[in-house]
């Protein structure tokens, strides 16, 4: 049966891009254009003046009252809550106490504006990678599927295939993205800018690496790698099923095509976290931060897929999807949302106990700015997941999987926003009109690039060798 | 059901036996035991067994292992003998907590693993040196055996049994 998108479907993604691109004008036509204009906005908002020197002090014991630290222990802090400011200022030579007071708080001042300029950037940013994300790891979950030829998940091709139609717009878009900041509309990545890297060794240390050039081919190859992989496996995919003779061989040739995929993936996912996000604090590294993003990715995907084949069943498609199939995409669901934890954590405590000035202030400065956003993560895409999909018998239940699997997506937007927020817009974040309205466009988008692939091709891979065993798979 | 007769009905082949089990009960005859030298997935459910409740024992005793873990560590690195933690010399729980989250994880999975197994084997009435309870040897080769009670009507039994796909049918006075 061939799918039908939805006129109402069609309208509310189509409203939802129209508010959404009205947000983001919002956003960029809202932006402060002057120092001044920044300090008065930094004053009228909640999250106060997070400034430098005794200010910051301040603010760093009085959230700590009630905790008692060493001498020794507060002096660590206040070198790294300076090499935040350090960091962001770009201020590495005129920082020390020596520094005029009047330099200082020009700096501090034109630091302010940069971020009240990221604001609507890193909205747009987070929102583009997050939908990017959600169709990067569908294809990757669709390739593990092709490449252990799984019996299991043929029913489920289709719709796996359709989500990862948006890898190539939603790339193209991220690339744009890239793009201004390589030409400096904005100041989301502050290694690009040469004036900072002069006074900063720990980043002159790395442009071997961290350089513009390096970093567009990186993300051509990238992205024409995964766009390529998406295109073919589509085409074999869809002449399997026209041609019955070669079926098998259309099989076996994308059996080879996800292996091959796999291992590229797996290597230029670690690369494109490097670039994309990991880069955005260019003094901070983590050896496993590739595999935290492949993990949110992952559990992202797959709970998209849940969620949408649960839709696509509620309006009287996929007929041959039956619970054992919703309940196995439940345990993946369970499953990644743990390990997602797992490499969380792991980043955290070896951070934590190590206590490297460089490394710490990733965590610091979302601890102290981030609570909200940072601490919820973790009843969001751990305790929440983990205690409802505990049961066996509540992963088949259609709408206990659709309730677990938006707060997981939710959780999934917020991780991407902790890790690109903190070093763009510093304190200065807020989840509003700009930041929604972003998320709004993007899943607009997404709706409807996905539910227009899916109309393209019947809803079932029919001449697949394993559709059979596929249809009447239980547990 | 004193006139009632036990049955052994040995089938070669899962499958056979999960359609011959849901027949059996369907013709309301009672089935006392199954024996498979594999878990048969879904044989349960056709015998009608209540859902297992190992996973809620699990459960709690994962929670106490956690809170035992708790404990333990709080009273070793914290209150007995006070620990400098990774060069935080804080002293508090919750502040030192990402070093114990490990050993809480551990110990939640020690405690859950271990005391699952052991409420199994109480449950299952199986301690170590127990005679096996199997009537025939081969159900811990290839063989699948139903025991069932029959009232006192073996010719229709039996040809109940063959063609549901028994391969071997034979009659026991009943024990009891």
């Amino acid at each position: 049966m061939e799918y039908h998108f939805s006129k109402f479907l069609k309208r509310g993604s189509i409203i939802c891009i129209l508010i959404g691109a009205v947000a983001i004008a919002y956003g960029f036509w809202n932006m402060p254009k002057t120092v001044e204009q920044a300090q008065e906005r930094a004053a009228a908002t909640h999250h106060g003046h997070h400034g430098h020197g005794s200010s910051s002090d301040d603010s760093h014991h009085g959230s700590h009252d009630d905790q008692t630290h060493s001498d020794q222990d507060n002096e660590q802090h206040e070198h790294i809550e300076h090499s935040v400011v350090e960091s962001l200022d770009n201020q590495k030579t005129n920082h020390h106490q020596s520094a005029s007071d009047k330099k200082s708080h020009d700096n501090h001042g034109k630091h302010l504006l940069h971020q009240f300029q990221n604001k609507p950037w890193a909205a747009v940013y987070v929102a583009a990678l997050f939908f990017f994300f959600i169709a990067l790891g569908t294809l990757a979950f669709y390739a593990v599927q092709r490449a252990s030829q799984a019996g299991w998940p043929i029913v489920l091709y289709r719709v796996m295939e359709s989500i990862s139609a948006y890898v190539i717009p939603g790339g193209i878009i991220v690339f744009i993205i890239l793009l201004f900041s390589v030409f400096g509309a904005n100041h989301m990545f502050v290694w690009m800018d040469p004036k900072v890297v002069e006074h900063d060794v720990i980043i002159q240390n790395k442009t071997w690496y961290l350089n513009i050039n390096g970093f567009i081919l990186r993300a051509l190859v990238i992205l024409l790698g995964w766009g390529l992989y998406r295109t073919f496996v589509r085409k074999f995919s869809l002449k399997q099923d026209q041609d019955v003779y070669l079926a098998m061989n259309y099989h076996r040739k994308n059996f080879r095509l996800s292996a091959g995929f796999l291992v590229f993936y797996i290597l230029s996912v670690s690369v494109m976290s490097w670039d994309w996000l990991m880069s955005i604090d260019p003094h901070w590294f983590s050896t496993l931060f590739g595999w935290y993003v492949f993990a949110s990715m992952f559990v992202s995907g797959i709970t998209v897929i849940a969620i949408m084949t649960i839709y696509l069943k509620s309006r009287g498609y996929l007929e041959f999807v039956n619970n054992s199939h919703i309940h196995d995409l439940a345990k993946f669901m369970f499953g990644i949302s743990i390990f997602w934890t797992y490499l969380w954590f792991s980043q955290y405590m070896l951070i934590w106990y190590s206590n490297i000035p460089e490394e710490v202030t990733y965590f610091i400065s979302r601890f102290e700015d981030y609570q909200l956003p940072f601490l919820s993560l973790l009843i969001l895409n751990f305790l929440f997941p983990v205690l409802v999909l505990m049961n066996t018998d509540f992963k088949r239940i259609n709408y206990i999987v659709v309730v677990t699997g938006i707060v997981i997506v939710i959780g999934h937007y917020l991780d991407v926003f902790n890790m690109v927020m903190p070093g763009t817009v510093g304190d200065q974040w807020s989840l509003g009109f700009v930041e929604i309205g972003a998320f709004a466009f993007f899943l607009g988008l997404f709706i409807l690039i996905v539910f227009r692939s899916l109309e393209k091709a019947p809803l079932l891979a029919k001449k697949d060798p394993f559709t059979e065993e596929s249809k009447r798979f239980h547990y | 059901m004193d006139s009632g007769k036990v049955v052994h009905a040995v089938f070669d082949d899962d499958d056979v036996l999960l359609k011959a089990v849901e027949h059996i009960r369907k013709n309301k005859y009672t089935i006392e035991e199954v024996y498979t030298p594999f878990p048969v997935h879904g044989l349960d459910k056709v015998m009608g067994l209540s859902p297992t409740r190992i996973s809620i024992a699990s459960f709690m005793f994962g929670c106490l292992g956690l809170t035992v873990a708790i404990l333990i560590t709080n009273y070793i690195m914290i209150e007995d003998w006070p620990q400098n933690i990774g060069g935080k010399p804080s002293f508090s729980y919750f502040e030192n907590l990402p070093a114990f989250v490990p050993i809480l994880f551990e110990m939640t999975v020690f405690f859950a693993a271990h005391l699952m197994v052991i409420t199994f084997y109480l449950r299952s009435k199986l301690w170590p040196f127990k005679k096996a309870e199997n009537p025939i040897k081969e159900t811990t080769d290839d063989k699948f055996l139903v025991v069932l009670e029959t009232p006192d009507d073996s010719s229709k039994t039996k040809t109940f049994l063959k063609e549901l796909g028994a391969t071997q049918i034979v009659f026991k006075a009943n024990e009891s």
